[in-house]
């Protein structure tokens, strides 16, 4: 084995059983720096791991919406708009659709009542989401009335649940058939919520939008990109607040850290000056504690990570779930896909080991210099 | 084999407690021999050994160890010279608390770099010697004093030095204990050591083995 290698297996050797001395020190110091990384790394990874689920769920939308808008507002959009919108080039598929909310007194939740575009339920069945179900106890078979916009109740006949796996989009979603939707809301016929356009190429996403903005000045297209940016937007400012909450916590830490990193105690100082005195160098010295510090905030950087993944993927980040998921009376059951987002993981890593380790070698750097005799003495 | 030539050492230099512990020494110390300086504390004797053992660096003056100039070298080569031709004995021991004599004796080992098991093998056969092999696991903190300074001197042993320095070696112990010392230094100068010690204790300057009694007083040899 080279000897450079086999001096930094010493070195280790003499570093864990220096951090197993002190051990009280050691392993509360590394308590709170592995609690410090598991709270930021799992706030990280439940919002990556959400923004990638909303990418994904998203992929399957249609890249563009066209909504009419009424002094600002959006309103229905007559069924005459798709005739005209056959005109621009670049638009592939092209459809009405219909959805609405409804507001349940019951349960104090708002629904979202959608005609699919295919397989729709029979007149007088609905199939609902699990969120639903859960919220008004029901199951296949059941009957539930609501009253319309003209007042009248109307029922429906849960003929299906849809399936948990979709929960985190269907957790509040009714599928209806279009007559019963139109007798429901009060909207008649040749009028659609909104318009979904599909586009072949990516790249004239944005040029049709502008097309159509023109074609139809009293109409908006909303864009998937858009909408994955917002969703980007509300997660990462649920992010950026649990950081701001945390920063007190983190900045104690800091303290914490840099006091029990950087300040030596007269026994450290002692082993200094006998190691020096036997024949260790000053470089021998400063790996030494760079090894200390590396030990301690890798150890706690994996043991943390560990954890906090552990704690998105598997505990559905109990701690953190309703800041970042939001309030909500329907809330889904969903299991989200494990991912890791490779920057953010090297951020945090940047910024949890290597200052802790450069905190350790600084100030040994003096006891390290001086002759061992002035260090004995 | 050791020159010192008009060495100098002051502690605070140019600051109002400036103090000059060593006050123009020059000497010759010969291979092979027992040599201890005495004098009342604080005549010099620790920090004269030390800049000899390249602990410190001399003031004013240079040592030479076999015409070679020693205090004038760098940090790194100094080290490698303390590593391979000194070893020391403290007053107080020095041993790290928490390490086993058998992690403290291969302590000095470590920055060579060379095979673990050759170095553990070295520490037990050094621990052999001085009747230490059964305590290799012990804590240091469990031993007692004769234990502690024999552990002591394996370290100081453990890379094979040329020169034994002890520094005050029988402050903590009993009449029976010193002369035990004393019998293996004898032993370490009949298998070619170069001895050093400094000391006020009869039972040391007295000793058969000594072959040169050097007295200190103020930093300067009497």
């Amino acid at each position: 084995m080279p000897t450079w290698l086999q001096r930094q297996k010493y070195l280790i050797d003499f570093t864990l059983s220096s951090l197993l001395r002190r051990r009280a020190k050691n392993a509360g110091l590394l308590l709170v720096y592995t609690l410090i990384v598991f709270v930021l790394a799992s706030v990280m990874l439940f919002t990556h791991a959400l923004r990638h689920e909303a990418v994904h769920v998203l992929a399957q939308a249609p890249e563009i919406v066209l909504q009419r808008m009424v002094a600002g507002r959006h309103d229905l959009v007559p069924a005459t708009y798709l005739d005209r919108i056959g005109e621009v080039r670049g638009v592939h598929k092209k459809s009405g659709r219909l959805w609405g909310y409804f507001y349940d007194p019951a349960v104090k939740a708002n629904y979202t009542l959608l005609v699919p575009p295919t397989d729709a339920p029979a007149g007088g069945e609905a199939v609902i989401g699990a969120g639903i179900a859960r919220a008004r106890g029901l199951a296949v078979g059941d009957f539930v009335t609501w009253r319309g916009s003209d007042g009248q109740p109307r029922s429906l006949r849960v003929a299906r649940l849809l399936d948990s796996d979709s929960e985190l989009v269907s957790s509040d979603l009714v599928l209806v058939s279009e007559d019963f939707f139109r007798g429901f809301f009060g909207i008649p016929a040749g009028q659609y919520t909104d318009l979904a356009l599909s586009v072949r190429n990516p790249r004239e996403v944005r040029k049709v939008a502008e097309k159509l903005a023109l074609l139809l000045p009293d109409t908006r297209p909303i864009l998937r990109e858009e909408i994955l940016r917002t969703y980007d937007a509300v997660f990462a400012w649920r992010q950026g607040i649990v950081y701001v909450l945390l920063i007190g916590a983190v900045l104690a830490f800091v303290v914490f850290a840099w006091d029990k990193a950087s300040g030596l105690s007269a026994e450290e100082r002692r082993e200094i000056g006998i190691l020096k005195a036997v024949g260790w160098e000053t470089g021998d010295v400063i790996r030494m504690k760079f090894w200390e510090g590396a030990i301690v905030s890798l150890t706690a950087f994996l043991l943390g990570y560990v954890t906090a993944y552990a704690h998105v993927f598997f505990a559905d980040a109990a701690l953190f779930e309703p800041v970042l998921k939001g309030w909500a009376v329907l809330y889904p059951h969903f299991q989200l896909t494990p991912t890791i987002d490779g920057l953010q993981l090297a951020t945090l890593f940047f910024f949890t080991v290597f200052p802790y380790t450069v905190a350790t070698i600084v100030p040994i750097w003096r006891a390290a210099i001086t002759d061992p005799d002035t260090v004995m003495r | 084999m050791i020159e010192l030539r008009d060495l100098r050492k002051a502690f605070n230099q140019g600051r109002p407690n400036e103090f000059w512990a060593i006050r123009g020494v020059s000497l010759s110390l010969e291979a092979n021999r027992v040599t201890v300086f005495k004098g009342p504390s604080g005549s010099g004797k620790t920090t004269l050994l030390s800049m000899i053992g390249c602990l410190a660096r001399p003031t004013e003056g240079r040592i030479l160890f076999e015409d070679r100039l020693l205090s004038g070298l760098p940090e790194r080569f100094l080290t490698e010279v303390r590593r391979r031709t000194f070893g020391f004995i403290f007053q107080q021991f020095n041993l790290i608390k928490g390490l086993s004599v058998l992690e403290n004796v291969m302590l000095p080992g470590y920055p060579l770099g060379g095979p673990r098991h050759a170095l553990e093998a070295g520490a037990r056969d050094l621990l052999a010697q001085f009747g230490l092999a059964d305590k290799a696991r012990y804590r240091v903190e469990w031993l007692s004093g004769g234990e502690a300074q024999r552990t002591a001197i394996c370290r100081a042993l453990i890379n094979g030095p040329r020169v034994l320095i002890a520094d005050e070696p029988t402050a903590n112990l009993d009449t029976a204990l010193s002369r035990d010392f004393m019998r293996i230094v004898g032993e370490l100068k009949a298998a070619g050591k170069t001895v050093l010690l400094t000391s006020h204790d009869p039972e040391v300057y007295d000793a058969p083995q000594v072959d040169r009694v050097i007295e200190m007083r103020d930093g300067r040899v009497e």
